[in-house]
């Protein structure tokens, strides 16, 4: 079966193209039959595939399709490279995939571009799922941008509407700034290594560098670059909040579980690299702690449900950068997949609450959903006690207990990195249940206009399972110590090693970490239920800083001020093209001889006359003085 | 005597057309077709003949040598090698198209416009396959005279300003070509007592520093202005909007490529000193073409214009690229002028089929049109996607090349060029709003493509993936040529190319210029 790991992508690609082909002449029925069954078999597939590969006991297995291009020392092909790392990530695009697609049946069923919105989705996934399995960085670039294409393709899915279009060119832009840091990261790599194959890479890189080498450095902070563009980190963290204008099933795949995981991906799949270079590493904590607590209060001001999430997922992946950041690889790969359930999960019951309430989005018009959308309320109640890690018995505690203590304990870990997690995990409790509070209780202020059926509740479900049920395979040392998950990695993604002497404080950690959370969640109780007048009190009081929260720290101002406006008028100003003045000018200087000489050839004879006799002395007196 | 005969049957193709027409236009617009279709059906056939993978490292692998003036020493001497075979096929293939989408465009003067249409294809041709310089010389002014006519007399409003413009400045600069052709002829005259106009013998000239250096600047304005390179880029925005949309086509998808051809075919191999010295400033001039021509291009409002000066832009990276002076670059180069050729060309295709449906180029008049037009929007889309350098599509493979080629040459440069594709992303995006996306605001109401726009437009999709996907077989026919303009700087490797390739005419100097050449 694990020969058949080609088709794993090549099914939704065929999926995409049979849609594109057909136009919207489908019918509904076949159209999703098409969208979500070509998905559907691939996650089948896939489990196959995972089992075969699993059986057989090897690292990795590859199978090259044909060779790319060969010119000079470079030599591309389209080959797909499975192990342990691209495993998980292939199981969760095509499970979740799966189930949102499901979910997607009926959430589109209205829309008038159902089709060519699964056409994109497939698109999407066919992606997706070349950018983790490629064996070399060229065709991981091709799934890099062609997920890039289809977020920008799905976020102004709506296209009549400007702004949507806008929300859509802004994150396609933003993120290939980080993707020419990238380009140039590869440029640089080629150069170093004659070769573009990953694996080829990483077993050269220990050769080649010693740990520290400035090159490596430089390497690791280039494909940071188009890491922190894709995940949405500080700097380029601007577009993802906007593109919350896409339909929610697509925020549900693409801007939370999957896509904005890639730069996760790729910075664990060099992971060498960053081993390597420390200084680099230590900047991809530096860059998760700030991006998680800034996404953070920034989600404790949004009254929109999706832009809540859109600022929690930034923060969350801010977590799983600062897992990386300690050499936490598999820790941040256990949070990566955690997150995509509950995540997951979280967009798509907020989507069928829009969806609800005659595309309400705001937050405070929502309220006392809790007993009208009941399935909606104890799924969405569940991904969110996984999102503020309450503990014990969900699945984010477990995999976010594991990023805190590491950032303590791990040898790269430090005091700082420690705080900001602390920190973000009671902002996150509090966002977090502010917004279950807000949306499911209180008096109802928006009347329900469609009550979900099947294909929407059964994906909440499983998903909610599977939120709830998936921290159990990784359990901390303190609670049963059971690490199937971390055993299944460990082949390809080190342990951390701990400081000396710290396993002791492992308990107390854990104990902090459940009280802060629960910590939280009353806090946010008694603000939003108890004395709701608390709120709205400190929010008045903090007006300004309430503001500048919900502005997401004022960076599009800076942008735009920076780089957008000087550019646009810059290219507005010479419209016209200054260079073509220097041409136009030439032309004006021959026109106006032209016109002076024209004068002289006036037809009046005395003139000729005297020119002549003129011409006659000055040529003379030339040759007097000039002897040849 | 096939390369004579493809130029022969476009020249006859032409004049017949260009008569036929008093009979029935129809007629007129099917001779065409088919003669440029039988040129193309030609070329495929050779290539197939030669085997697709190309894999043998002889270069040439056509040659047609006919005196012609003798006592001047000009011959009439074609020869094809992997290169010219890329170009040819890429010229008759964007031939075909041309004479299809001027099938309803074109009501006026029907004959004439038809044999200035084969005559600028057969122009080009001459210009990709001619190896005699004195022949080059008329084969560049071959495709310029007829492309003039095709923009001033079917062109839009300000046909005659743009066409005049083209001209001037194709042939102020192609003047100083033929100042050096004139000069390297008699240096070469004077040095070996044979005087020649053919390329191989020319190849073997020794010239001084700063000879070498005045006699490469008459070929490379030539080139550069056609290429075109910013500051001599002001033509090509009039002359691409100007023009009916097969004159587009042409100027975008061939016209640009003999400028680069010539750097490729000329400028390297015959100054290689010289060019060596000037690599860094050639480099910049690309690097300023590529964000200049981005800028521009997002500022612009004229659907054609945009186009025209994302073609500025895309061209940078030729200078970029041939400047690099190595294999992975000048392949890029030479992919870049095949898939350039075919985006550009589909996005002017595509200008002109929303054109011919709501009689404007404003694009911020446009606006929504996806509803009804989903089919050219879909597309429209893949020729965006193509021209922000999309993987998947050829561009990206062009591109890719061409820059991590430019890397090893100079790593600044490279940044910067690597930086415009920022920009290439807000001006590509930028055109997929402002007509496909967004509100309908005139309320334009439209019909999807036709049959025959199809036809026309289908192919490009086709091709521009299948480059994207499998550009290996373009790579390796190109490789012999990419190779040898590499080695050009190692004069000893032409010698020998010229000797294994051309002993009955050049052997005699080649042999005593190789003697000559250790004194050094």
């Amino acid at each position: 079966m694990i020969k058949l790991l080609w088709l794993i992508p090549t099914l939704p690609f065929l999926g995409a193209l049979i849609l594109i082909l057909t136009g919207s002449r489908l019918s509904w029925r076949i159209a999703a039959c098409i969208g979500a069954g070509s998905i559907g078999l691939a996650a089948i597939l896939t489990i196959l595939v995972g089992y075969d590969f699993l059986a057989s006991g090897k690292e990795a297995y590859l199978h090259v399709a044909w060779n790319w291009f060969q010119a000079g020392d470079l030599s591309t092909t389209f080959s797909f490279y499975l192990d342990s790392l691209s495993m998980v990530f292939i199981f969760v695009i095509t499970f979740v995939g799966f189930l949102i697609h499901i979910y997607s049946i009926e959430f589109m069923q209205e829309d008038e571009g159902f089709s060519r919105f699964f056409a994109y989705l497939n698109l999407f996934v066919c992606s997706m799922l070349i950018l983790v399995l490629a064996d070399n960085l060229v065709l991981l670039y091709l799934g890099w941008e062609g997920v890039g294409l289809c977020s920008y393709l799905l976020i102004g899915f709506w296209y009549t509407e400007e702004k949507n279009g806008y929300a859509a060119r802004k994150a396609f832009i933003i993120t290939r700034v980080g993707d020419t840091a990238m380009a140039v990261g590869l440029f640089l790599l080629f150069t170093v290594f004659h070769t573009l194959n990953i694996q080829d890479i990483l077993t050269q890189a220990p050769l080649l560098w010693t740990t520290g080498a400035s090159m490596a450095v430089v390497i690791g902070f280039l494909l940071l670059g188009g890491a922190v563009g894709k995940s949405a980190q500080l700097p380029l963290q601007t577009w993802l909040p906007d593109a919350m204008a896409g339909p929610s099933p697509v925020s549900a795949l693409i801007h939370a579980a999957t896509m904005v995981t890639a730069g996760v991906y790729l910075i664990t799949r060099m992971h060498i690299v960053y081993e390597l270079a420390p200084l680099a590493q230590l900047w991809v904590g530096i860059i998760g702690a700030i991006t998680l607590l800034i996404a953070g209060f920034s989600a404790l001001t949004q009254f929109d449900l999706k832009r809540v999430l859109a600022y929690s997922t930034i923060s969350q992946i801010g977590y799983m950068f600062l897992a990386m950041g300690v050499g936490a690889w598999s820790a941040a790969i256990f949070h990566f997949m955690i997150h995509a359930f509950f995540k997951a999960l979280l967009f798509l019951a907020a989507g069928a609450i829009i969806m609800a309430l005659h595309h309400e989005h705001d937050m405070f018009r929502m309220g006392g959903l809790k007993n009208k959308l009941p399935v909606i309320y104890w799924t969405f109640l569940i991904g969110a006690a996984s999102l503020a890690a309450l503990p014990f018995v969900t699945a984010g505690f477990y995999s976010k207990d594991q990023i805190l203590w590491l950032a303590w304990a791990g040898e790269k870990g430090n005091l700082w990195f420690f705080l900001a997690a602390l920190t973000g995990a009671v902002v996150t409790a509090v966002y977090t249940f502010r917004m279950v509070f807000i949306t499911f209780f209180g008096e109802a202020k928006t009347k329900i206009s469609h009550v979900p059926g099947m294909r929407i509740t059964v994906p909440l479900m499983v998903l909610a399972a599977l939120s709830f049920a998936g921290g159990f395979i990784e359990l901390p040392h303190t609670l049963g110590h059971f690490t199937l998950f971390s055993d299944y990695l460990s082949p390809l993604l080190p342990a951390v090693t701990l400081k000396e002497g710290i396993e002791t404080t492992e308990w107390t950690i854990q104990l902090v970490t459940a009280v802060l959370a629960l910590g939280g969640l009353y806090l946010t109780y008694i603000l939003y239920v108890k004395q709701p007048q608390l709120s709205n009190e400190i929010k008045s009081s903090t007006f300004e800083l309430h503001q500048f929260w919900f502005r997401g720290w004022d960076f599009d101002a800076l942008y735009n001020f920076v780089f957008v406006r000087p550019f646009v008028f810059l290219s507005r100003i010479n419209k016209n093209d200054v260079i073509d003045q220097f041409y136009t000018g030439l032309v004006q200087i021959t026109e106006y001889f032209n016109s002076a000489f024209v004068k002289t050839q006036n037809g009046v004879l005395r003139w000729y006359v005297m020119s002549i006799v003129v011409g006659a002395i000055l040529i003379l007196t030339i040759s007097l003085f000039v002897q040849p | 005597m096939l390369l004579a005969l493809l130029i022969l049957l476009l020249m006859a193709g032409g004049i017949a057309s260009g008569f036929l027409a008093r009979v029935s236009h129809a007629a007129c617009r099917w001779l065409a077709l088919i003669t440029v279709t039988i040129a193309f059906a030609i070329i495929v056939s050779v290539w197939i003949d030669e085997g697709l993978s190309m894999t043998q490292t002889d270069s040439w692998l056509r040659d047609l040598y006919i005196p012609w003036i003798p006592s001047f020493g000009i011959a009439f001497h074609l020869a094809m090698d992997g290169l010219s075979l890329l170009m040819l096929a890429l010229t008759f293939f964007l031939g075909i198209l041309a004479v299809l989408v001027s099938w309803k465009e074109i009501q006026y003067r029907v004959g004439f416009f038809h044999f200035n249409l084969l005559w600028v294809v057969a122009g080009i041709t001459g210009v990709f396959l001619t190896m005699d310089l004195f022949l080059f010389y008329f084969f560049w002014e071959v495709m310029l005279i007829p492309m003039y006519f095709l923009i001033g007399i079917w062109g839009h409003e300000n046909k005659q300003y743009a066409a005049y413009k083209f001209f001037i400045f194709t042939q102020a600069s192609g003047l100083l070509m033929l100042l050096s052709i004139l000069a390297l002829y008699f240096i070469h005259g004077e040095q070996t007592g044979i005087y020649s106009f053919d390329y191989f013998s020319i190849l073997g000239t020794t010239l001084s520093p700063e000879t070498g250096r005045w006699l490469m600047f008459g070929f490379l304005i030539a080139f550069i202005v056609k290429l075109p390179v910013v500051p001599l880029h002001t033509w090509l925005p009039d002359a691409h909007t100007e023009a009916p949309t097969a004159g587009s086509l042409l100027l975008a998808g061939l016209l640009l490529k003999t400028g680069a051809y010539g750097l490729i075919r000329f400028v390297l191999p015959i100054f290689p000193e010289a060019s060596a010295s000037i690599a860094p400033v050639a480099m910049l001039l690309g690097v300023v073409g590529i964000l200049y021509g981005a800028m521009q291009a997002y500022s612009q409002t004229d659907f054609k214009r945009l186009v025209a000066y994302t073609s500025v832009s895309h061209m940078g990276f030729i200078m970029l690229g041939v400047f690099a002076f190595n294999e992975l670059a000048m392949q890029g180069v030479v992919m870049q002028m095949i898939t350039h050729g075919i985006s550009t060309g589909a996005l002017f295709v595509i200008a002109g089929v929303l054109y011919e449906r709501i009689h404007t180029r404003d694009i911020l008049r446009m606006g929504g049109m996806w509803k009804k037009v989903p089919f050219m929007g879909t597309v429209a889309m893949i020729f965006v996607m193509a021209s922000l350098g999309l993987p998947g599509l050829g561009n990206f493979v062009a591109e890719f090349m061409t820059l991590i080629g430019a890397w090893q040459a100079n790593k600044l440069f490279t940044i910067i060029a690597t930086a415009g594709l920022v920009f290439a992303t807000a001006y590509s995006l930028r055109i997929m709003q402002k007509v496909f996306l967004g509100k309908n605001i005139e309320g334009h109401s439209m019909t999807d493509l036709s049959l025959r726009e199809k036809f026309i437009l289908v192919p490009l999709c086709v091709v521009i993936i299948w480059l994207g996907l499998f550009p290996q077989q373009v790579i390796n026919a190109a490789r012999p040529t990419v190779a040898n303009s590499m080695h050009a700087k190692n004069h000893t490797a032409i010698h020998q190319e010229a000797q294994t390739n051309h002993v009955k005419y050049t052997s005699a100097f080649t042999l005593e210029k190789g003697g000559s050449h250790e004194h050094e």
